[in-house]
């Protein structure tokens, strides 16, 4: 983590809307993004703008085409936007990547199959070319918080699909980025598997004080682990309403089944609807 | 006991064959030149030890040193092949149409090139015919990566290097393995073939040619059994070697 976001304390990162400027982890300013020649011209994004604070839980939410992962794709460098900038710790975002500021979770836990588990959560640190004995240690620590220690030498496909995607999450926290992007980690997971995944995110999340960008098309998924909401339209692909999350930390089974967790999803459900509706006419 | 059981018919249906062929042969009196029976066969093999290392040495070491040179060959234009792109798109398209050439055809033209006794003709033949098999299945494996690997390499900001060695060469070893099974086989054939169309006596090919030609079918068959064998013993040392290489992959999984 950077000298820059360890500096923001949390509290003054929960509620962005107030400092617009103040030393966002992550800023992006009208950023479109064009697919296609011509006539067969998508517009994945259209004049998307959003500031995150250190330490902030954003999730992306929309309907399939809204550009959710295009747009965590553009953050993270892996594509490029067609116009706008993108500022990551201060530094455009082809950089922040180069100084390995970003862990990816994709929705498949793409662990390679030939690595132990203890050996998929060191390739990033073997990419960094740290020495094997700091690896060792690092890789074992991040397999205790996500509660896989016993599971070490295992290949991945003796392990379950939660099992997997929980290696995959050591993995990217394994070398500490600043921010942590997640697209659709826990999207081929049974819904029983899931709430637990989302309990362990989030006391990882409390944890290890990582900003996180989750892409989702879950809303209850979405409510339980934000500190803000973004909600996504499709066709233009843009943000349609950004929704602040007040439910206490911590999250617990509590908050599921609290009045304020059914307002909010409620408030989501209906930003959604209306992007929708703002289409058709 | 279990391993027991799983070669237990292959066993069974092994010496029934023989034993049918035996009882047939003898029972129908088919005649040494057309069928000799397995007891003879073995009766010849014994007696002709000698002549059968001497011929089987050759020709296998004919068969291997090809094999490397083709396969060790294919392996480097495929990478290449993955460093410049350009190289890839052009080749490919022939190494595919050569891969489907009957290369065996070539031949009597190696064997003028370099000599039919010289042993580089059958080691040519060989590296031609497993060239093409090593380097169309390594581009496979080194180029059908899960793209999400190589993006999460990218998140890494990893080098070029890094995405070869721990993504595409680890990726293209089951690849790598079913190529050197075909390539197995095919390195005999090429020997052997190659030298029916001349090479020195001491050689599988001329001495199943000679024997054959002499009548002594008994002798011509007991040379077919050590090819068989050289084969069989080339395939199980691979498939050793990819299980122990391999311990993640589908062949370890009972």
């Amino acid at each position: 983590m950077s000298a820059q976001s360890q500096s923001q304390s949390q509290s003054q990162s929960r509620y962005p809307h107030s400092q617009p400027q103040a030393a966002a982890v992550v800023s992006i300013k009208t950023v479109n993004k064009v697919f296609g020649e011509r006539q067969n011209q998508t517009i994945a994004l259209q004049d998307v703008s959003l500031d995150i604070q250190p330490g902030e839980f954003i999730s992306l939410i929309g309907p399939s085409g809204c550009g959710k992962s295009t747009l965590l794709r553009v953050v993270g460098d892996l594509i490029q936007p067609s116009t706008g900038t993108i500022m990551v710790n201060g530094k455009p975002a082809h950089q922040a990547r180069l100084d390995r500021d970003y862990g990816m979770v994709f929705q498949s836990p793409v662990l390679f199959e030939w690595r132990s588990v203890q050996a998929n959560v060191e390739l990033p640190l073997e990419v960094l070319k740290i020495n094997k004995a700091e690896r060792e240690k690092r890789a074992s620590d991040m397999l205790a918080l996500v509660e896989l220690s016993k599971f070490t030498n295992h290949y991945p496909w003796q392990l379950s699909g939660g099992m997997q995607q929980r290696v995959a999450i050591a993995r990217a926290l394994a070398f500490k980025p600043a921010i942590l992007l997640m697209d659709e980690p826990f999207g081929a997971l049974d819904e029983i598997t899931r709430e637990r995944m989302n309990d362990e995110l989030l006391n990882i999340w409390a944890r290890t004080k990582t900003t996180i960008i989750f892409v989702t098309h879950s809303i209850p998924e979405a409510v339980f682990l934000s500190t803000r909401i973004v909600v996504m339209s499709p066709r233009p692909g843009r943000i349609t309403k950004l929704i602040d999350i007040d439910l206490p930390q911590p999250r617990n089974i509590e908050t599921r089944e609290s009045k304020r967790f059914f307002e909010l999803a409620t408030e989501v459900r209906e930003a959604l609807r209306s992007g929708e509706s703002e289409r058709k006419h | 006991m279990d391993r027991l059981k799983n070669y237990l018919p292959p066993i069974i249906l092994f010496v029934v064959g023989i034993g049918l062929w035996e009882g047939l042969v003898r029972v129908l009196r088919i005649e040494q030149f057309l069928l000799p029976a397995p007891s003879v066969i073995v009766r010849a093999f014994f007696d002709t030890i000698p002549a059968l290392i001497e011929s089987g040495g050759y020709t296998l070491r004919g068969a291997l040193v090809g094999f490397l040179m083709g396969s060790i060959g294919g392996a480097l234009v495929a990478l290449a092949t993955v460093r410049w792109v350009t190289v890839r798109e052009g080749l490919l398209p022939f190494a595919v149409a050569a891969n489907s050439v009957p290369i065996i055809a070539l031949a009597p033209i190696m064997n003028n090139w370099f000599g039919s006794t010289n042993p580089l003709s059958k080691m040519m033949i060989v590296a031609i015919i497993t060239f093409f098999p090593m380097m169309i299945n390594m581009v496979r494996g080194l180029t059908l990566v899960e793209p999400a690997k190589i993006e999460l390499m990218r998140s890494y900001a990893s080098t070029p290097l890094q995405v070869l060695t721990k993504v595409r060469l680890p990726n293209a070893l089951p690849y790598v393995f079913n190529a050197l099974k075909v390539c197995s086989t095919l390195s005999l054939i090429g020997a052997i073939v190659g030298e029916y169309f001349g090479g020195p006596r001491e050689s599988l090919g001329v001495y199943i040619l000679q024997e054959a030609q002499l009548f002594r079918f008994q002798n011509a068959w007991a040379a077919i059994v050590v090819a068989a064998l050289l084969g069989i013993a080339l395939y199980l040392v691979i498939i050793t070697f990819e299980r122990v290489t391999m311990p993640w992959h589908n062949i370890n999984r009972n």
